[in-house]
């Protein structure tokens, strides 16, 4: 600590966080990191530690991470990823201590939290190399192909049936390998899904590669005229875009996901027996161990207190922000912040029993409904795959038995209506839609999990807030500082910098920048004494300060929140009242939600009290109060019984599930990471007007997938007649395929042209969600 | 027209040429941190250097 600690006033002139301010700096306590030891790989005398490294934002953040650790000695590589906010260090020096370096992190002001080494091997993401191989495979196929293909259609009636053979030889040398290879992703989805007896769209596209490709090498060896090799690829090329483009997204919101899971992954300090200190991982607390809770510390698992006393903020589990006083002999449940003191305590369970592991367990239950969500581009091909198998069946017996054609037109045919019909159109349609409008969200601040979860919240028709940090602002606040003598809050402010108790937080908050008070101490569950101007002075509960019963209950008439008192000298006590505020904008936002046609309800895990008061400020009709976390779960899955695709927006640790078994869900930035981790979508932002952006951008996110699969059925009704009765040949096609590729394209980028007259790059994203802007353009 | 039996070899073996160097990009992890990559070429580390110097 001391290294770090003399090393960090240098570095603490730098501004603290993202240089750029499109993220506002981590509240981080050098004090309070985890030690990523556990955490480290050591293979071939190299020490390799990958953390997940939260507000890393523009280039500024990677020139300043990567100085501040290449100066550590001994450091041999220091790698920040941009793109998925992992922190690649390397060296071989035993010199380097990983504590050392998230301290320096913390200092720069951002928060860094190990990758858990089991789960390091899934970030590579083959999936997205193999897919970007393909359609570059697919893009120089289609390329050459059309070259050679452009030239026989030019010259069909000059050029030599020798000439035109060579094309086609050439096409199909091209052509055959490159499709085989481009099309596995296609084949493998396609294989899979009929073996479990369904047919999704990747059937119909692959039928339509295979068949093509097998028709125009009949063809070739016949010598024929009609060849549809640059058919088979360019279809491919097409559906691999919108197939990439598709991976993009899920693989931004798998890092994301994976980014809050790392910060998850916790620490612990354990006390041997033999007095030493060491830090292990979380998941490898065993019963019975002693363990260091320092203040900051979050507990790693279901523990008594064995020494200390300290108070502990138990808001992750429960909800509830009022902090806790701990003795000996008390209980604290994993995932409780000690806020004071601090405290030594013995595992009463491991971490996998833990109240949190609980909880993540319900978590992952809620995920899992969530998976059987069905898009709508799924939907569509349910509608379509039939239909279209259907029809160059009929085509092929068609001109088979009733026109009497013979066998090789009549599959050529059938091959041209399958090619025509191919669902380009509807392959990129969903994709490059949902890019869009994720892309236009996250330019305000909002980060989108995953496409469908536009689809989702485009459904939806109930939404339900949790209270506490979510339509408040979730820590007290000093309620008419106005009023108070400055002098006296001031005088309080400095007994209350001392302290981390968050009604003292509120205190200064309120009374802004000062010093705190030279000999002024914290008395665990009671308050805060010290010396000012030579005058004795208490900060905290009635009882310790002795403020008589008449003043107390005098007070007691309009205080909905908490209350402490301040005595200095013998001057009367001073009542100081905290209330946690509804959200600036709470109410308007609620009420446009409401005419957007959702109905709005409050779940809350506070008193009801407090649930019901919150709810008649803000004009909402339903409200619940005390609920436990599986209260709200079971609440939710009433709701989804009943019929309501129910919308869930909430914070604590104690509304993850039910963000996760909701239909969709929405956690402002400032939740509790496992909330983020279980949300769909991530604001930023004091106010909930992001709230109304998202459901607006996803209403019409909706629309364009919808006209985008108009057009498509539009097409087909055109192009389907001309395939079946014949008149298709490959140049036609061609033409009809790329031109309604194109269309559907243009549509899906109509919707960035919506909102980027006001989003020019310069906006910050996040903090600055104006309030008041008018989310409905 | 025997142009094209050295012509069409010559344009088919430039486009793998493209092709085999976008593998090599994709292998080489260009990919896997776009935003960090435009981002990087902002910084000025050289710049730095020398005048610490």
């Amino acid at each position: 600590m001391t290294l770090a600690n003399t090393e960090l006033t240098t570095v603490g002139a730098v501004e603290k966080g993202c240089p750029s301010g499109l993220e506002p700096a981590s509240a981080s306590d050098v004090g309070v990191c985890v030690d990523p030891s556990p955490f480290v790989i050591a293979k071939d005398g190299v020490n390799r530690l990958d953390l997940a490294v939260h507000g890393v934002k523009c280039a500024g953040c990677i020139s300043k991470i990567e100085k501040a650790m290449t100066v550590i000695d001994g450091m041999d590589s220091a790698r920040q990823n941009l793109s998925t906010g992992r922190l690649s260090l390397e060296w071989r020096a035993a010199a380097v201590r990983p504590l050392d370096i998230v301290q320096r992190l913390a200092a720069l002001g951002y928060r860094a939290a190990p990758f858990d080494p089991a789960n390091a091997a899934a970030d590579a993401d083959a999936e997205g190399r193999s897919l970007l191989r393909a359609l570059a495979v697919a893009g120089f196929a289609t390329a050459n192909v059309m070259l050679l293909s452009v030239s026989v259609w030019a010259g069909a009636d000059e050029m030599g049936s020798a000439t035109r053979d060579l094309m086609h030889w050439l096409s199909a040398v091209i052509a055959v390998p490159a499709a085989l290879y481009a099309g596995r992703p296609f084949f493998a989805s396609a294989w899979g899904s009929l073996r479990a007896g369904r047919a999704n769209m990747d059937v119909p596209i692959s039928l339509a590669v295979i068949l093509a490709l097998s028709v125009s090498l009949y063809e070739f060896f016949e010598s024929g005229a009609h060849a549809y090799f640059d058919a088979a690829v360019m279809l491919l090329f097409f559906l691999l875009i919108g197939r990439y483009l598709d991976h993009r997204l899920r693989q931004r919101a798998r890092a994301a996901a994976r980014q809050l899971l790392a910060m998850q992954a916790t620490t612990a300090n354990r006390l041997n027996t033999d007095g030493t200190l060491q830090a292990v991982a979380a998941r490898d607390v065993k019963v019975g161990d002693l363990i260091l809770l320092s203040p900051g510390d979050t507990a790693p698992t279901d523990a008594v207190v064995e020494t200390g006393e300290s108070l502990v903020n138990a808001g992750l589990v429960t909800g509830e922000s009022a902090p806790v006083s701990l003795k000996e002999g008390d209980v604290l449940h994993a995932g409780v912040l000690n806020v004071s003191a601090p405290l030594k305590v013995r595992a009463t369970r491991c971490a996998d029993d833990s109240l949190v592991a609980e909880l993540t367990r319900l978590v992952e239950a809620g995920e899992q409904s969530k998976d059987r969500y069905v898009r709508l581009a799924d939907r569509a091909a349910a509608l379509y795959v039939p239909v279209v198998h259907s029809l160059a069946a009929a085509t092929f017996l068609g001109w088979f038995f009733l026109a009497d054609a013979g066998m090789r037109v009549a599959i050529m045919n059938a091959v041209a209506v399958l090619i025509i019909t191919c669902p380009c159109a509807l392959g990129l349609a969903a994709p490059a839609v949902q890019v869009v409008a994720t892309g236009r969200l996250f330019r305000k601040g909002i980060l989108v999990k995953s496409g469908d979860a536009l689809e989702r919240l485009a459904e939806a028709d109930a939404m339900i807030f949790d209270k506490t940090g979510t339509l408040t602002y979730g820590a007290p606040r000093l309620v008419a500082a106005d009023a108070l003598d400055p002098a006296v809050l001031a005088a309080a402010a400095s007994l209350a910098r001392v302290s981390r108790h968050p009604l003292s937080r509120a205190i200064v908050a309120a009374a802004g920048a000062g010093t705190a008070a030279i000999d002024a101490h914290e008395e665990p569950g009671f308050g805060v004494k010290g010396t000012i101007n030579g005058v004795p002075a208490r900060l905290g509960k009635a009882a310790w300060l002795g403020v008589s019963e008449e003043d107390v209950s005098a007070g007691e008439v309009d205080a909905a929140g908490a209350v402490t008192w301040f005595v200095l000298g013998d001057a009367a006590p001073v009542r100081l009242a905290f209330d946690d505020a509804p959200r600036r904008d709470a109410r308007d936002v609620l009420g446009r939600i409401k005419e957007r046609g959702l109905t709005v309800e409050v779940l809350s895990g506070d008193r009801p009290l407090a649930a019901r008061r919150l709810s008649e400020a803000l004009g909402v009709d339903q409200w619940i109060g005390g609920a436990t976390p599986q209260d709200k779960m079971r609440h939710i899955q009433e709701r989804a019984v009943s019929g309501a695709k129910v919308a869930m927006v909430g914070d604590g640790l104690n509304d993850a599930p039910s963000l996760a078994g909701a239909h969709v869900s929405l956690s402002p930035g400032t939740a509790a990471d496992a909330s983020q981790a279980a949300a769909d979508f991530v604001y930023q932002g004091e106010g909930l007007a992001p709230i109304i952006e998202a459901i607006d951008v996803s209403l019409a996110a909706r629309r364009r997938v919808l006209e985008n699969f108009g057009f498509a059925a539009l097409y087909n009704a055109c192009a389907i007649p001309l395939a079946v009765f014949g008149f298709v040949t490959p140049l036609i096609a061609a033409l009809a395929m790329s031109g309604s590729s194109m269309v559907v394209t243009l549509n899906a980028l109509r919707l960035a042209g919506g909102g980027s007259s006001k989003s020019d790059s310069s906006e910050p994203i996040a903090a600055s969600v104006p309030v008041s802007a008018p989310a409905g353009s | 027209m025997s142009a094209l039996l050295f012509l069409i070899p010559i344009a088919v073996a430039l486009g793998g040429l493209g092709l085999a160097a976008f593998f090599w990009t994709t292998r080489s992890g260009q990919y896997d941190d776009p935003e960090g990559t435009a981002a990087r070429i902002l910084l000025d580390d050289d710049l730095d250097d020398r005048q610490a110097s």
